[in-house]
């Protein structure tokens, strides 16, 4: 077409071409954002075959009172285990490899800004995981005090065990390495757009990883911090977390949850972002009301950073200090809920194609929103202080990090597989697992709400045999037989459309942003030619030129 | 049917309060949850793709109205909850001021440790309270951090060592109530349950009169012989039994420990099978527990047992 025009200056040097990148070695030392993209995603399918396996024998034990299938040891072990994979070795590194693929790709940038950098965060987050899993191979074996880890149970004087010091280094490495990923997307997306890539015309996902990538840059140095302060009280007899001699337990809380509180929106941010990409393109219709779920994305970052407290209302911080924390938390819902409500606004009057990416975001929204308000009640001092630490609150936040971050995840791949590999998923497989994923999320977690309602604690290995509990944890179990299913065929469909997936072509979904200009996958220069930008969609501009976006745009 | 607990089943002026918020939530929350779900299932059914149908819909980028609606409704929703949140912490945590506690609870790995100030009574895991009073309630933790719950009758409090917490408490029906360990706090975490007998006024002076009587030392046949083991093997170290060298505070106070429905935190029902059992080998009930497996003979087990079963 004659409007592109080329953007990237013709490179003198010669580029590497993929078949010589071929080799296993040359992907060890990939610094391609493709590659380092692609080996994050297979790294956390691993772990999250991993994590999934470890949630299954968690809920094997619970199917009925007083089961004896694991220890009490093992059985701590796996859900401080389940709770730490799936957080940072899970959803965490997953979104950070889509940004890492993707956002080079949709500023129309031909690498990130520091293609090393961006190599060492891969396998600091690779080295940092197989650390803490070697702790299994230990005579002490796996970190057994949870994934948060409260002082004084996880010092030295109650848990002698290595397990704990394992799971500190291995964070603190991986932590590092998320720091750098955060500097590094911040700075490819503030100075490698191409131009006429404005900030008012940056892809939402772009615009999520960006607010994510600051969090990241805020929060993770508070968490690396205390890690290294407990490392400190573990290994050389620094007394920082115990009060017996003249340190503070609730410090330690105030530190991990002054970044755990932030990791939550970590977590969901970019998921937002790919919510936000694939509704319009399968509606057919562009994002109602960018400037708003854009701007919500800010006011969500910002708010996340002061709302730590909501997870110690029962710690007894005083009622000021209490209420102050949970007016901040109840305000995040507004922010959420204008996205929320935007996107289905921008269904509204659309032509909905119900491929399975869109129906993992459609069930995005109906899972989330029950999160998101289990999330407002718990806002709600009072109502916290009934339902912490019960299973109520497992409900809670599978809702929002199963329900929202890992269906947004799989809307992902479905949507980008074909742009990764260059072929189609299966569609029947697809919807397979997508029905099987409904069925067994809502069996396992919907009826927790309620078992925490009626008093069942978390973190327990057994529980009493008081009315109704054997038979809801047994639902509960069956559920998570259903999930365990579900992920068999969704790995099952990866294996079987890499090999004899139909061809995609270069826009399969005939979607807008620009790392859809390009063939699938895209050869290691990423584009011969950046279409010119001139609105939010350039490929629409470019696909009816009669009627662009902004029509007053001048091509730069 | 058989009854429900936790929420369920309120039984103190707190958790009736706590109970009409949660279902003043919930009734919002259901109600928006409604709307957003009815709105989905209407856009599928309405807005799919007719086949055939290549074209383009309307392009519709926005209205700052809707997005000016939209931002208004959740702000007048989250005042209301915040005016609910702050009326029913009025309720349930009035300030503790100079008041002394009527009860001191102290979380151990893995038992709670329970004390009358006014009348000096110390018992174990076994929590008796007059019915209709106003008691406060202050919770401490001799290791970890604990979480002293009991669904159908208060908050959750953590018990932090270091750092005491105070918590008002007044039951409104007698019954027995079930409760447990909320924080993480290790091994037996799952074990550490705690019974609390709400009775009516003189029920609980007469429970605590006998609580104050320090028993009589069995000086001769089997319990003769189970005192002095007690004495002799390792008990003494761990455990207290008013009336004797015994005063350790690591294990539960023993001193009326024939009065008390469960042992081992609730683990087993108090019995003189289920005492042997459990003296027999700890570990095998409560795995990770404190109380090590002391190899006792049958003989010795069965004079521990005739020993605790006197202690009433």
């Amino acid at each position: 077409m004659s409007s592109r025009i080329p953007i990237v200056p013709e490179n003198t040097e010669p580029l590497p071409r993929l078949r010589e990148n071929e080799g296993m070695l040359s992907w060890v030392a990939s610094v391609d954002h493709k590659q380092i993209g692609i080996m994050y995603l297979i790294c956390c399918m691993v772990f999250f075959l991993i994590g999934g396996l470890e949630a299954l024998l968690i809920r094997i034990q619970l199917a009925q009172p007083e089961f004896g299938f694991l220890s009490p040891e093992v059985y701590n072990q796996m859900f401080t285990m389940h709770g730490t994979t799936m957080i940072f070795f899970v959803v965490m590194p997953f979104l950070i490899g889509v940004g890492v693929y993707l956002v080079p790709l949709m500023i129309g940038a031909r690498d990130m800004a520091f293609p090393r950098l961006n190599a060492l965060s891969f396998w600091l987050f690779v080295f940092g995981g197989i650390l803490i899993y070697y702790s299994f191979l230990t005579q002490s074996g796996a970190p057994d005090v949870g994934w948060f880890a409260y002082s004084p149970l996880s010092e030295k004087p109650f848990s002698l065990n290595k397990g704990p010091t394992y799971w500190a280094l291995g964070l603190l490495a991986t932590g590092i390495g998320s720091v750098a990923s955060g500097l590094n997307n911040v700075v490819t997306i503030l100075t490698m757009r191409t131009p006429g890539m404005t900030m008012r015309r940056l892809p939402l996902f772009v615009w999520m990883i960006l607010v994510t990538s600051f969090l990241l840059i805020f929060v993770i140095p508070i968490i690396t911090s205390a890690f290294a302060m407990m490392l400190l009280d573990r290994l050389l007899g620094a007394t920082f977390f115990t009060p017996a001699h003249g340190g503070s337990a609730i410090l330690w809380q105030h530190f991990f949850w002054g970044f755990g509180h932030p990791e939550v929106y970590i977590l969901i941010l970019p998921a937002f972002g790919i919510i936000s990409e694939v509704i319009p393109v399968f509606s057919r219709k562009p994002i109602y009301g960018y400037e708003f779920v854009a701007g919500s994305t800010v006011a969500i970052g910002l708010l996340s950073l002061g709302v730590w407290v909501h997870h110690m209302f029962a710690v007894g911080l005083g009622d000021v200090t209490n209420l102050y924390f949970s007016f901040a938390s109840m305000l995040i819902a507004i922010p959420t809920g204008v996205k929320v409500l935007n996107w289905v606004a921008t269904m509204w009057g659309g032509k909905i194609i119900f491929a399975t990416p869109m129906l993992f975001a459609t069930a995005f929204i109906i899972e989330f929103v029950i999160g998101g308000l289990t999330g407002v009640a718990i806002a709600s001092v009072p109502i916290d202080w009934v339902v912490t630490d019960s299973y109520f609150i497992v409900a809670h936040f599978h809702y929002a990090l199963f329900g929202g971050s890992l269906f947004a995840i799989f809307a992902g791949v479905y949507y980008w597989f074909p742009k990764f590999t260059g072929r189609m998923m299966s569609e029947t497989l697809g919807k397979w697992h997508f029905w099987l994923t409904v069925i067994g999320f809502n069996l396992t977690f919907f009826i927790q709400h309620f078992l925490g309602m009626m008093g069942m604690p978390r973190r327990t290995y057994t529980y009493h045999d008081f009315p109704y509990w054997g038979s809801m944890n047994l639902i509960s179990t069956i559920g998570a037989i259903v999930l365990a299913v579900s992920v068999l065929v969704f790995v099952w469909n990866i294996l079987q459309s890499l090999k004899r997936g139909e061809k995609a072509g270069g826009n399969p979904w005939n979607a807008w942003t620009l790392e859809w200009a390009t063939t699938s996958p895209p050869a290691v220069h990423n584009f011969d030619l950046v279409p010119p930008v001139r609105g939010r969609r350039p490929l629409w501009d470019l696909a009816h030129p009669d009627m662009p976006d902004e029509p007053d745009a001048k091509v730069v | 049917m058989e009854k429900l607990g936790g929420l369920f089943n309120p039984s103190s002026l707190e958790m009736d309060a706590m109970t009409d918020l949660t279902v003043y939530i919930i009734v919002i929350s259901a109600a928006i949850l409604g709307i957003i779900a009815f709105a989905v299932a209407y856009i599928i059914i309405r807005y799919r793709k007719k086949p055939g149908d290549d074209t383009e819909p309307y392009q519709d980028f926005g209205s700052l109205k809707l997005e000016i609606v939209w931002t208004a409704i959740p702000v007048a929703i989250v005042a209301v909850l915040f005016l609910l949140t702050c009326s029913t912490m009025n309720v349930i945590q009035p300030p503790v001021k100079d008041h002394e506690p009527d009860l001191v609870i102290t979380g151990h790995q893995w038992w709670w440790e329970i004390y009358y100030p006014k009348s000096g009574v110390v018992t174990a895991n076994e929590l008796h309270i007059p019915l209709g009073k106003y008691l406060l309630i202050r919770l401490e933790s001799i290791d970890v951090i604990h979480d002293f719950w009991v669904p159908e009758l208060a908050r959750k409090i953590d018990a932090v060592p270091g750092h005491p917490n105070y918590m008002w408490i007044e039951a409104t029906k007698p019954g027995v109530y079930l409760g447990a360990c909320a924080e993480f706090c290790g091994a037996q975490h799952a074990n550490m349950r705690i019974r609390v007998i709400v009775e009516n006024e003189e029920e609980f002076k007469e429970w605590e009169k006998q609580q104050l009587v320090i028993p009589a030392t069995p000086r001769a046949g089997l319990a003769g012989e189970g005192a002095k083991l007690f004495q002799e093997k390792a008990c003494m170290n761990c455990h207290t039994i008013m009336g004797t060298a015994a005063a350790a505070n690591v294990g539960p106070n023993l001193t009326h420990l024939n009065k008390r429905q469960t042992i081992g935190a609730g683990v087993l029902t108090n019995s003189p099978e289920n005492l042997a059992k459990w003296l027999t080998n700890p570990q095998k009930y409560k795995q990770g527990s404190l109380m090590p497996n002391m190899k006792l003979s049958d003989n010795d087990v069965q004079a521990l047992v005739a020993y605790l079963e006197a202690l009433k």
